[in-house]
């Protein structure tokens, strides 16, 4: 059927894959154990908000119900749009599993208004423990992919390849990891600490 | 069945697994009219090629030259683009905010990443080529940087990954082979007529058969000519407002992509003539097409829909956004 959406011009809005983010909280600890690798309590949704009174009333929505959670579950939350025009919700909380609750919220909310398409990524911040000790990292998750890649930024718009294929192997099979490459774009200026 | 795996979150959402999974119902209109077009041109397609092996013993090989300038223009219509706009290839390090743009665009759709180009002209422009996703380059120019905001540029970007989603450049090479073919036998055959030693003045029989049979090439030859160019700037300019709809609903805000046509077309006609006669043969792949101030196109002739037309399908888009879910 895709030769035929392409034929005929009328591509869908590819759909978020959100079942795999829940490995997050799996390899959080394989990475901690095998790598010394730790979570910094911190990950962000990042999505492209839409126009009209549609989106408005699921932002609406979102806000109510991430107010709700965090106040339940004692975390932070942050919403900031980047320059180039995506909204990010960070949120903070020392547990994993909280971090993935919230992050879902986000997920379900706006696939519940039909704004699914509108996802781009989440991020989830950890530390390196091993050779570069302290030095930053997040584990990506493409929601059309169903995939996660590591990104390590440097200063200066540069990329750790060396820590993020070390923590590709790390990984080993715990997530999905995006097999191709080229895909693992680069995101500079993520708003978390 | 969506959520079982969000304990904590299950509750709220119970109820709702009939969700509305995208806002924008299908174009149905649009979509059998692309399909009743390209129909006419394959019925076309193949009256020509049976009234040619009717009536002509060497067809085998007027499409085997149609078909290598098919065949080049197919395999290296990335590069001939290119080259044309004298676009070159940008590094991430040399348009670090058009390859993030790019970058976010294409995971939000799920596709691979095209190149990236910027063409040094100061015509506000931007075009999609290559065959495939695995070949595409997406290029915009100096001049539409400079015109639009970046929510702007990005707007256009999304209308040509959705040029290269829909694979716009191999569907038109195609359907414009016809086109091609037939140009070709009128030449061939008025060459053959003039100079071929057929010899249409003679007066015996054989030849006046021989002038006849050429002369019914040549006007069937001119009918498919005319027929397929129509069919062909048809298809294009709904293969247009396809990539107007797909691209607005990917970056989820029509009037974005409305407002970038509406600054970009406005300033097409500021443009020196030299420029665009030099660009006008590039025109089904570019964004808005460059027209000579004017020069009275008829829409029937046009790749490219009327600026109207194309607003008016973004309204309706961004109405469609208003609505309560």
């Amino acid at each position: 059927m895709k030769f035929l959406d392409a034929l005929l011009g009328r591509s869908k809005p590819a759909q978020p894959k959100l079942d795999a983010l829940f490995g997050v909280t799996g390899a959080a600890i394989t990475l901690e154990s095998a790598a010394g690798m730790r979570p910094t309590g911190q990950a962000a949704v990042c999505f492209k908000p839409a126009s009209g009174q549609g989106f408005a009333a699921a932002s609406e929505e979102l806000k109510g119900l991430l107010d709700l959670a965090v106040t339940e579950a004692g975390s932070k939350l942050a919403v900031t749009d980047d320059r180039y025009g995506y909204r990010w919700v960070v949120v903070t909380d020392p547990d994993m599993e909280d971090l993935v609750t919230s992050v879902h919220l986000v997920n379900s909310t706006l696939e519940q208004h039909g704004f699914g398409p509108q996802l781009l990524c989440s991020v989830f911040g950890f530390r390196d423990g091993g050779s570069t000790p302290g030095q930053r990292f997040y584990l990506v998750y493409l929601y059309k992919r169903g995939s996660f890649y590591p990104f390590a930024p440097l200063e200066g718009e540069r990329r750790d390849n060396e820590l993020e294929l070390r923590v590709k192997a790390a990984l080993g099979g715990d997530l999905p990891v995006e097999a191709e490459l080229a895909r693992w774009f680069a995101l500079w200026g993520i708003p978390l600490d | 069945m969506k959520f079982a795996r969000s304990s904590a979150t299950r509750g709220s959402f119970r109820g709702d697994i009939l969700m509305a999974r995208t806002r924008f119902p299908a174009d149905h209109g649009l979509t059998s009219r692309m399909v009743g077009t390209m129909f006419l041109l394959g019925l076309l397609y193949v009256v020509f090629v049976a009234v040619l092996i009717a009536i002509l013993k060497s067809w085998l090989l007027i499409v085997l030259i149609a078909g290598g300038f098919l065949f080049f223009q197919y395999f290296f219509s990335d590069r001939l683009a290119l080259a044309a706009m004298r676009g070159h290839e940008v590094s991430p390090q040399q348009a670090p905010e058009l390859h993030q743009m790019v970058d976010r665009l294409c995971a939000l759709a799920d596709m691979p990443k095209p190149k990236v180009a910027i063409a040094d002209t100061d015509m506000p422009n931007a075009f999609a080529t290559g065959r495939n996703q695995q070949h595409a380059v997406v290029c915009v120019t100096t001049g539409i940087q400079r015109r639009l905001s970046a929510p702007e540029l990005e707007a256009v970007l999304s209308h040509e990954l959705s040029h290269v989603a829909h694979r716009d450049v191999a569907v038109m090479t195609i359907a414009s082979f016809l086109g091609i073919l037939a140009g070709l036998v009128v030449r061939s055959s008025i060459y053959a007529g003039a100079f071929g030693g057929g010899g249409w003045g003679r007066s015996n029989d054989r030849d006046n058969n021989a002038g006849a049979v050429i002369l019914l090439v040549v006007l069937a030859s001119a009918v498919v000519y005319a027929l397929s160019f129509l069919l062909t700037r048809l298809l294009s300019r709904y293969r247009e407002l396809s990539a107007d709809r797909a691209g607005a609903i990917l970056i989820g805000r029509p009037s974005l992509l409305a407002s970038a046509l509406v600054k970009i077309t406005g300033d097409m006609g500021r443009i020196p003539t030299r420029d665009l006669r030099a660009a006008e043969p590039l025109n089904a792949f570019f964004f808005a097409p460059a027209a000579a101030p004017g020069f009275s196109f008829s829409t029937l002739f046009a790749t490219h829909p009327p600026l109207e037309r194309r607003l008016e399908q973004l309204e309706r888009l961004e109405a469609q956004l208003g609505r309560p879910a």
